[in-house]
């Protein structure tokens, strides 16, 4: 019959597993693979677990054997016995202590391996991503995902995951001795848990739902929260404080709701394991008595029991919690897995790329079609040849597909269908690191560092000496202002570069490409207006940095235009006219004569 | 000296702990005062669990094993006593945990409460003063911390009554067991104290790396651009990886600190019992004592042995908590609020009155942006503000708006000192596009009224003016369709035409732009300001302008330099007057000129 104990103990376990979520086993797998680390000596370890737990029967064993031989044994109480009892149960203490030692630094040690190498891969990952993907996710979202999210897994794996070995040991030595000592009892401790171990299900179900929630409100909490902090100058200036308020109370609010709830399942559930316990204690006592009248059941083994029971109702105890905790790592951890998960649409060629060869490069759109996902043509057909050395302007109007060019060109992103060719290569074919080298964006917004002007312009080239940082200023006619700054390259630039004006921040990025030396420059030149004097010293700072190279501008001004070899206008994702500006200008009624006279009309007034 | 320190540190951690969990009491006495009392409920009945089983020891168990017989009543006395217990003690579970935990989450609730209304109502000045990043992490993941003890706390509480409860009963079994059990505790407390004073530097130090690589993830994914562009990916992850594995360090050695108390922990009470049984054995035998007594003072050991380390949980959660409370209350304390007037401005159809006089601002007092700014726009007039960068511009527009108040001067609307004004009187008259649109998570709707009662129509009306009509009919649902945090999924020149568009639908009498078109394509901008210019006969306007076609627009210009009006006219008789005015605005044509030479 004491296979009738062990069967429902299996059963119960399967339906805890597989009933809890087999996304959840899943995600384990899966994480286990990212992170090999965790799987690392793990016999070892819980062969330890195993040890330590046994360390929790010592002290109800030697109370049972106390009573039942020291103190109510055939000869009254014996003290020498109970001594000597005592000093092999704390011999045992001590070698089930270290067990516990060495296995909890042995978790600690892999869990935190583990868990670094899934952070650092996930970080990795984001920068592999496409540029779609990033801009799409919100940027907190992200960074929450290779930090708190991490954490919240490094918490059940360090702490959940090793007191769950444990506990789960603890629960099965504890069977086993119960079964030793009376399995009549310990089936009525199993049958008094029945219950509890079939809710779990439910409650895990319940959890996930309400902890999914709680995650979700924590997004618009802190959307809301950021609202009259970014936004501070809007709101007051529209002196819309109440109508921002009452948005955060709501969320506040909400957040409040969902965690209240949340906890409520978490409670409940761990409450039941209580009410388990005491009708376990009442079963085995009542029956025990009842035993005692047909079999050799004794008083001292009774009372051992009840100690026992105390050790298995511990262990449930905290597995149940551990599962709940679980519910909120499980998650956290396939928001992780998810990033990696997430293809990296622009595959690096591998061994099998291409290197470009140095000096400039021509390029070739052959039948270039591009639409974002379920979105309509940005490009259509389009089919081009640059020659090497040239500069080319890409000019139209706002969504005529123009941007789209230089995010092909760099390979932010890859064509639907056709193919862009650098030197008759297909990009797609050809290494990285050599199409980075060659091939420099230098996008709109010159993004910055929060660094001095060295680190930042250190991006393009990463040996570069401060010579030929100064020598590369020189040669932009940049060194004026570089000595004019209050540290010169020493000067700290802010958070993402603030510290700088819009068009200081340009000049950096133009320095920073000119470092890296790019045999095909591709600019997406910003429309944003700065002071016309900076204005110009970014213009000459370009004409110099677009000398013997390949360059297209995505360009937004007429002098941008009329100085390019070569102006390409874009209407509706096609290439619809080209050639010098002189000639463009004379095709009256044409796309190009109409974006013309509105940049006349801008400049002259 | 330096433990010396350390030690007085943790004294006042804890003193101020203690003062923390003291605010959260008085303002939440009622659901506190709920949750402890089921803690000690359950503390209670988890002592009368070992009560009940020693009773059915002796008079169950023991009797009925002696004399072979038990009488029904019996059994069911045992039943009723172990299940009304834990039906009880499950009571005060649900009591103290779902009790703290209501707790928490209002106390969490009342500061956010409180700290964005302080957002909303401290001046920008002080916003100036305060990084975005810290003001977030103030309202979220500092109340979180302020308040983290809450939920420890009813289970330390319940946990001392229980150890008084657990002490009086060893005392009434037996005196001496009792002693020997009641060595467990302060044993038990001291391992306690050892591991938070050896693990606590360790937290720290992690947390502090933990922010630290939450900053390069932030900053690193911000310029994702970048990063990719020059193919620095493998850079950016050493970088990460650098601090990434100084946290992995850290922790693995907190572990094992934690490892080695653990058992240390765990084991101290069943020590206890230990000695308990031997010395329990010796009584039973000298007939001191009976066996009863023994293992109900051995199992009180055992039960109440793990709810100590609520304790230690509670102390532990005290210098997050304090540093956490402490950001907070700064923010609360924070001074500086705008004082309004009762003057209102007169609701006129035609634009309104301007008027600058003596203007003077300085963010650094050793370096004052206005000096002295002084000027005047008549109803339905168009002004530029023309200067190079950093001439006090943008500073300008935010005093003409009184996102700022002035130094010394003073400048009235219709003759009405904007200090004066009652809250809001302004925003009635006055509209400020900013350079940089801020767009909130709502629908185009939402963001162009901002919950204000305009038709459909109106809100389409100020789109087309804005030449925002095109792309927003082409989004998925028109009007309802919601832009995203901080309209991430507009570009940035979308945004800044929706921004235009919520100041256009209110019909201010005085409409300032500030360089509000930067991000827009030419040939869009002209539409635009043609839309301007022909709707705009009883609107006063102000544009910081940079563009020819943006000056085109004014009646008249007014060059600032060196923080004070340098000239004022039509844009053609300052182009002859001042130099610096040609030089500034012809730098396009001077440019173009240099390179045909």
């Amino acid at each position: 019959m004491s296979t009738t104990a062990t069967t429902r103990s299996t059963s119960a376990a399967t339906a805890m597993d597989s009933g809890a979520d087999i996304g959840a086993m899943d995600t384990i797998r899966r994480g286990v693979a990212i992170s090999p680390e965790l799987r690392e000596g793990l016999g070892v370890t819980l062969l330890l677990a195993v040890v330590a737990s046994c360390g929790q029967v010592v002290v109800p064993i030697a109370v049972q054997q106390t009573l039942d031989k020291g103190l109510n044994g055939p000869d009254g109480p014996r003290l020498s016995y109970v001594v000597w009892l005592g000093i092999a149960a704390a011999l045992a203490i001590v070698v089930t202590s270290l067990a516990s030692y060495f296995m909890t630094k042995r978790l600690f040690t892999t869990s935190e391996r583990g868990l670094a190498t899934l952070r650092i891969k996930a970080f990795r990952h984001v920068h592999d991503l496409p540029l779609l993907t990033q801009n799409t996710e919100r940027r907190g979202a992200l960074v929450s995902r290779v930090t708190s999210d991490v954490d919240q897994v490094s918490q059940f794996l360090v702490f959940g995951g090793l007191i769950f070995v444990v506990s789960v040991g603890q629960i099965l030595v504890a069977t086993v001795i119960m079964v030793i000592y009376s399995w009549e009892l310990a089936l009525v401790v199993w049958l008094c848990f029945a219950p509890l171990f079939m809710s779990i299900r439910y409650f895990q179900r319940k959890l996930s739902e309400a902890y999914g929630v709680v995650r979700h409100q924590v997004g618009v909490l802190l959307g809301a929260i950021s609202e009259p902090v970014v936004g501070a100058a809007v709101v007051r200036s529209y002196a819309v404080e109440d109508r921002t308020q009452h948005r955060i109370d709501t969320a506040i609010t909400d957040f409040q709701g969902a965690s209240v709830r949340a906890q409520k399942f978490t409670v409940v559930s761990f409450s039941l394991g209580g009410i388990s316990a005491g009708l376990a204690n009442a079963g085995v006592l009542i029956v025990g008595v009842l035993l005692g009248f047909t079999t050799d059941m004794t008083a001292g083994k009774v009372l051992a029991f009840a100690f026992l029971v105390t050790l298995f109702v511990g262990p449930v105890q905290m597995g149940t919690q551990i599962l709940t905790d679980a519910q909120n790592a499980i998650v956290s951890w396939r928001r992780v897995i998810g990033i990696l998960e997430t293809p990296a649409d622009l595959v690096d060629p591998g061994p099998d790329g291409q290197e470009l060869p140095r000096g400039p490069l021509d390029v070739t759109f052959d039948d270039v079609t591009f639409a974002y996902p379920d979105g309509p043509d940005v490009l259509s057909d389009v089919s081009m040849h640059i020659d090497a050395g040239t500069r080319v302007a890409i000019v139209g109007e706002t969504g005529s597909g123009k941007s789209t060019f230089a995010k092909l060109l760099t390979r932010l992103m890859d064509p639907g269908s056709g193919a862009v060719l650098l030197d008759g290569i297909d990009v797609r074919q050809i290494a990285q690191h050599s199409l980075r080298t060659s091939v420099v964006l230098v996008p709109q917004e010159g993004f910055l560092f929060d660094d001095t002007i060295t680190a930042n312009v250190r991006y393009g080239k990463l040996d570069a000496t401060e010579a030929e940082i100064l020598a590369s200023a020189d040669e932009l006619g940049l060194r004026d202002w570089i000595d004019a700054l209050p540290n010169g390259l020493e000067t700290r630039v802010g958070q993402r570069g603030e510290s700088l004006s819009a068009g200081e921040r340009q000049l950096v990025a133009l320095l920073r490409a000119h470092l890296a030396d790019p045999d095909l420059l591709v600019l997406d030149e910003a429309t944003s207006a700065v002071d016309p004097q900076l204005e110009m010293r970014i213009g000459r700072a370009l004409e110099r940095l677009m000398q013997s190279r390949t360059s297209v501008t995505i360009a937004h001004r007429l002098s941008t235009a009329e100085n390019a070899d070569e102006v390409v206008v874009v209407d509706r994702g096609r290439v619809v006219q080209r050639g010098p500006h002189s000639e463009l200008v004379t095709q009256s009624g044409s796309v190009y004569a109409g974006l013309h006279n509105s940049w006349i009309a801008q400049h002259t007034g | 000296m330096v433990s010396d320190e350390g030690a007085t540190l943790q004294g006042t951690t804890t003193r101020e702990g203690f003062a923390v969990l003291g605010h959260a009491i008085r303002r939440e006495p009622g659901i506190f005062v709920l949750s402890t009392l089921g803690s000690v409920l359950f503390a209670v009945l988890t002592v009368a669990d070992a009560w009940v089983l020693g009773w059915s020891t002796d008079n169950v168990v023991i009797p009925a094993f002696e004399t072979g017989e038990i009488g029904t009543g019996l059994l069911w006395t045992v039943l009723a006593l172990f299940l009304g217990v834990a039906i009880l003690r499950a009571v005060g579970i649900v009591a103290r945990r779902l009790g703290a935990g209501i707790m928490q989450y209002r106390m969490q609730a009342h500061t956010r409460r409180a700290v964005t209304r302080q957002y909303l109502t401290l001046p920008m000045e002080w916003h100036q003063r305060h990084p975005t990043g810290q003001l977030l992490s103030n309202a979220y993941s500092d109340v979180e911390a302020a308040w983290g003890p809450i939920a420890p706390l009813p289970m330390a509480l319940g946990t001392v009554v229980m150890m008084v409860i657990a002490v009086i009963q060893m005392l009434l079994a037996d005196v001496v067991l009792a002693v020997v059990g009641l060595l467990v505790f302060p044993a038990v407390v001291i391992a306690n104290l050892a591991y938070q004073r050896l693990a606590s530097p360790l937290m720290t130090h992690a947390q502090g790396l933990r922010a630290e690589v939450s900053e390069i993830a932030h900053e690193s994914f911000d310029g994702a651009m970048v990063v990719k562009t020059l193919g620095r990916e493998s850079e950016e992850t050493a970088r990460f990886a650098h601090k990434a594995e100084m946290l992995r360090d850290v922790n693995i050695r907190a572990g094992r600190i934690r490892a080695a108390f653990d058992p240390t922990l765990a084991s101290l009470p069943n020590v206890g019992v230990l000695v308990v049984l031997a010395v329990g054995v010796s009584r039973v035998t000298s007939g001191a004592t009976d066996a009863g007594d023994v293992v109900t003072v051995a199992y009180l050991l055992t039960i109440v042995s793990f709810p100590i380390r609520a304790i230690g949980w509670l102390l532990g959660e005290f210098p997050r908590s304090v540093v956490g409370f402490r950001r907070t209350q700064a923010v609360l304390a924070a001074t500086g609020s705008m004082e309004y007037g009762a003057a209102r401005i007169p609701a006129l159809e035609s634009g309104a009155h301007l008027a600058v006089e003596g203007l003077h601002y300085a963010y650094d007092p050793a370096a004052p942006l206005l000096k002295g700014v002084s000027f005047d726009v008549a109803p339905g007039r168009t002004v530029a503000l023309v200067g190079a960068t950093a001439s006090g511009k943008s500073t300008l527009t935010s005093l003409l708006t009184r996102l700022v108040d002035p130094d010394a001067g003073r400048i009235a609307i219709d003759g009405a000192d904007l200090r004066d004004l009652e809250r809001g009187a302004l925003a009635g008259s006055v509209a400020l596009v900013p350079q940089t649109a801020f767009l909130f998570d709502d629908t185009v709707r939402g963001n162009v009224t901002l919950g204000a009662d305009i038709p459909d129509e109106e809100v389409w009306a100020a789109l087309r003016a804005a030449q925002a009509d095109g792309f927003v009919a082409a989004l998925g649902d028109g009007l309802s369709t919601r832009l995203g945090e901080r309209g991430t999924s507009l570009s940035g020149g979308q945004r800044q035409r929706i921004s235009l568009a919520r100041a256009l639908v209110r019909r201010p009498r005085l409409l300032i732009l500030d360089d509000a078109t930067s991000a827009v394509d030419p040939e869009v901008e002209a539409r635009i300001l043609a839309s301007l210019r022909a709707g705009s006969t009883d609107t006063t306007l102000v544009v910081v302008a940079y563009r020819k076609a943006t000056i085109g627009l004014a009646d008249e210009v007014i060059h600032l330099e060196n923080g004070a009006v340098a000239d004022r006219g039509t844009h053609t008789e300052l182009l002859g007057r001042s130099r610096a005015y040609a030089r500034l605005v012809n730098a396009y044509e001077q440019a173009a000129h240099e390179e045909s030479l």
